[in-house]
């Protein structure tokens, strides 16, 4: 089979030669170590002697051409034979570094890409160089290692002891230099994780149970996102609120049945979601966002639920509540909040919400105000259902189930009248369910 | 077990091969007549007279010279240097010749030669005569470079070190040479490439070798007080090096701190926090910290001479940082 026959480097600086003549033409025969050219390099005009024998099939590189070393400059082999397909430069030749260069910059941007990404916010698709190469390509695909791509500082032998035992150094407090995680504070996470109160239900498993000490939390990347959205959003939305009482024994009645007939239990959240999403059909002005210069209504009722994490909040985004089944928002909502809570929500899933729901009646919360989660323009914050004196159309005082709503909007957007007349026919959804689908 | 002192210790090693095998002489200045400048040779010129104990001119190069053709004609020379200090005149003999000798012909030539003598500051000596060079030797391929820090490991080592065929560069301290020390009476040798762990424990390991070996047992047992359990290595032989025990230890503790009297920059000790960074990383908790001379000529004063070098102060800073206390 024909050989390629290469630029060499004729000497230890050269990266290119010229080809200044060629002793052999197409045809001839070659012995190995024969001169078939001069080559004039960076230091000086030099005979260049053929490493392969034959005959000389075709001359790519000619005279007075430029080559780098490595490149081919012809092609030799046995007399007759076809190397028109076989000229092209060798892919794998581990040539002059200048051609390893690049896909080593690459990775190098590739490996910092997140924490780019992280500051700027700012779409993957931006930051890749405008003709990827194959190689890199498979780079970039490499998994990456979770720690490295959320910047958790850490030691080797905390991150190995985290491993083993199946932690996110994430949710690791570190008391190291700059927050660094050390052994030790693994092995309080560990401690912690095998102490026996993860009862899930129960609300205080959130409560802090060591006691209160003078010390610096550092601040994680999620505790820095809820202060800057929120901070923006209470800072810049003039916020005005509206409250309501709910008589909500309808709802319950209702609930159980639906229970009874569907042999499933569906939680109040969802409900809270799906009359909230039918009542914003009749108020597409709470389903809003302001941006400056036009205010954007949406096509979908996108609702967020605000769900406690560990040291922190997320909120979980149901789309398109407008045209979905309870059924079907309580099953999304419930694998929506498992991911949360092994904090596997993606980027997508809690992003964009157009309405949020935050609901404390768990903490036996009466009544409270919150802060829009932008781009929504509306939050609407849920009490504890309790039992209240009702008055009956009668004029009887009896025991009811009530809660409590309290709206928050952005007067930029939501006047206080659509406020509330979307409050009301809320309030009238609950009351009596079966209102909702006329 | 007697005790003795660590220059008896290095006398009777000395004395004892001598007396194993002829072609063992010690050759220096002062070595002979005046029984050594800090008296390591006391009763051997007596002993074996003037063919084996021979006094030189001041003249490092030369006699360092003279030492390296004895040795590869057959001799076995122990050379001894006043100081480390002056060895830097014969720089040129000790790295081109003896370094090189045996490797440049392709083996025909072998050289057991030592060279000794104090290394390290002392006392009010200023810079040029307060200098730790153990990495200068320990930088060069073909050169074993050893340290001792007690009479016992200063006699077996020594032994050793006139048995070997390859040039040893053998370091004392001045100040080490009336520390008194166990040796035992009947016929020892310590193995090069062979660290001792002076202390075990368990929360940090601190390497070191030389005369600041005891400077590190010294804030080791002082940590005991905070509860604070420090594993103690002597290098003892800083080339061949003895990396697995190294790797043992920080394995176990999972964080570092190398003690070396040298300047800090391509020291021995940087060489060792390097290897531990590199061979036990996945095992550490901290980064490895180094203490050392500051990077500095030595000043005559006495507080700066003792500020410029590594304190017991130091040390404890370093193990803060190692174990997060601050």
């Amino acid at each position: 089979m024909a050989q390629q026959i290469q630029m060499l480097a004729l000497s230890p600086t050269m990266e290119k030669g010229v080809i200044t003549k060629w002793l052999k033409k197409t045809g001839d025969k070659i012995s190995e170590g024969e001169v078939i050219c001069e080559v004039e390099t960076d230091k000086a005009t030099m005979e260049y002697e053929c490493p392969e024998e034959g005959t000389l099939l075709k001359i790519v590189v000619e005279e007075g051409g430029e080559a780098a070393v490595g490149e081919v400059i012809a092609m030799v082999g046995e007399e007759g034979e076809d190397v028109s397909s076989q000229d092209k430069k060798p892919e794998q030749e581990p040539q002059a570094g200048s051609e390893e260069q690049p896909s080593e910059e690459e990775a190098k941007e590739d490996s910092e890409k997140p924490e780019k990404k992280e500051n700027t916010g700012s779409e993957e698709g931006k930051q890749e160089s405008p003709e990827p190469k194959k190689k890199t390509e498979q780079k970039k695909q490499k998994p990456k290692d979770e720690n490295i791509k959320n910047k958790v500082k850490s030691t080797p032998l905390a991150r190995k002891l985290a491993k083993q035992h199946g932690l996110e150094l994430s949710s690791i407090s570190g008391t190291g230099p700059a927050g660094r995680v050390v052994v030790r504070d693994v092995e309080q996470a560990i401690k912690k994780d095998s102490k026996p109160e993860k009862k899930e239900a129960d609300p205080r498993a959130l409560r802090e149970t060591a006691g209160l000490q003078d010390e610096e939390v550092p601040v994680s990347s999620m505790r820095k996102a809820i202060a800057g959205r929120l901070s923006e959003s209470k800072f810049s939305a003039p916020h005005y609120y509206l409250k309501v009482d709910v008589n909500t024994s309808e709802l319950i009645v209702t609930r159980e049945k639906l229970k009874l007939d569907s042999s499933k239990k569906i939680s109040f959240n969802s409900f809270l979601i799906k009359l909230a999403a039918e009542a914003i059909k009749h108020h597409p002005v709470v389903n809003s966002s302001w941006a400056e210069s036009k205010i954007v209504r949406h096509g979908s009722v996108d609702v967020g639920l605000a769900v406690a994490v560990k040291d922190g909040l997320i909120t979980p985004v149901v789309r398109n509540c407008g045209s979905k089944g309870i059924m079907e928002i309580e099953s999304e909502l419930a694998g929506l909040i498992e991911l949360a809570g092994n904090g596997g929500l993606k980027k997508e899933q809690y992003e964009g919400n157009t309405f949020t729901i935050s609901n404390l009646g768990s903490y036996g919360i009466d009544e409270f105000t919150a802060i829009i989660n932008p781009p929504a323009s509306a939050i609407l914050a849920v009490g504890r259902i309790t039992d209240k004196p009702v008055i009956d159309a009668a004029g009887n005082i009896t025991a009811g189930p009530m809660m409590s709503l309290t709206l928050s909007c952005d007067h930029r957007v939501i006047d206080g009248a659509a406020g509330a007349a979307f409050l009301s026919d809320l309030k009238r959804f609950i009351e009596e369910p079966i209102s909702a689908f006329y | 077990m007697p005790k003795i002192a660590f220059r008896e210790a290095l006398r009777q090693a000395m004395d004892e091969e001598m007396q194993r095998d002829e072609n063992v002489l010690l050759m220096g200045e002062e070595v002979a007549q005046y029984n050594g400048a800090y008296k390591v040779s006391r009763g051997l010129w007596d002993k074996y007279g003037d063919k084996r104990v021979i006094d030189t001119p001041i003249t490092e190069e030369g006699f360092t010279g003279i030492g390296i053709g004895a040795a590869m004609a057959g001799l076995r020379p122990i050379v001894e240097w006043m100081t480390f200090n002056f060895s830097i005149q014969a720089l040129d003999q000790i790295i081109n010749n003896a370094a090189k000798m045996r490797y440049m012909s392709g083996g025909q030539f072998s050289l057991p030669i030592v060279f000794r003598g104090p290394n390290g500051p002392a006392e009010w000596l200023s810079c040029q005569h307060s200098q730790a060079i153990a990495s200068i030797y320990a930088h060069v391929p073909g050169l074993k470079v050893v340290s001792p820090c007690t009479p016992y490991d200063a006699k077996g080592l020594l032994k050793t070190a006139i048995r070997d065929d390859n040039p040893v560069i053998f370091m004392e301290a001045e100040l080490l040479y009336g520390l008194e020390g166990e040796v035992p009476e009947d016929e020892y040798l310590i193995g090069f490439g062979e660290a001792d762990i002076k202390r075990s424990g368990e929360d940090l390991t601190i390497i070191s070798f030389g005369k600041v070996v005891h400077m590190a047992l010294k804030a080791a047992k002082a940590l005991e007080q905070d509860d604070i359990d420090a594993e103690v290595i002597d290098l003892r032989s800083i080339k061949p090096l003895d990396e697995d025990t190294i790797v043992k230890s920080v394995s176990k503790t999972g964080r570092c701190i190398v003690v070396d009297e040298s300047w800090p920059f391509a020291s021995v000790g940087s060489h060792v926090a390097w290897l531990v960074g590199n061979r036990c990383f996945d095992m550490l908790d901290a980064p490895v910290e180094l203490v050392s001379s500051e990077d500095i000529p030595m000043p005559y004063e006495h507080t700066l001479e003792l500020a410029a070098q590594p304190t017991q102060d130091k040390i404890f800073s370093a193990v803060e940082k190692v174990l997060y206390l601050n």
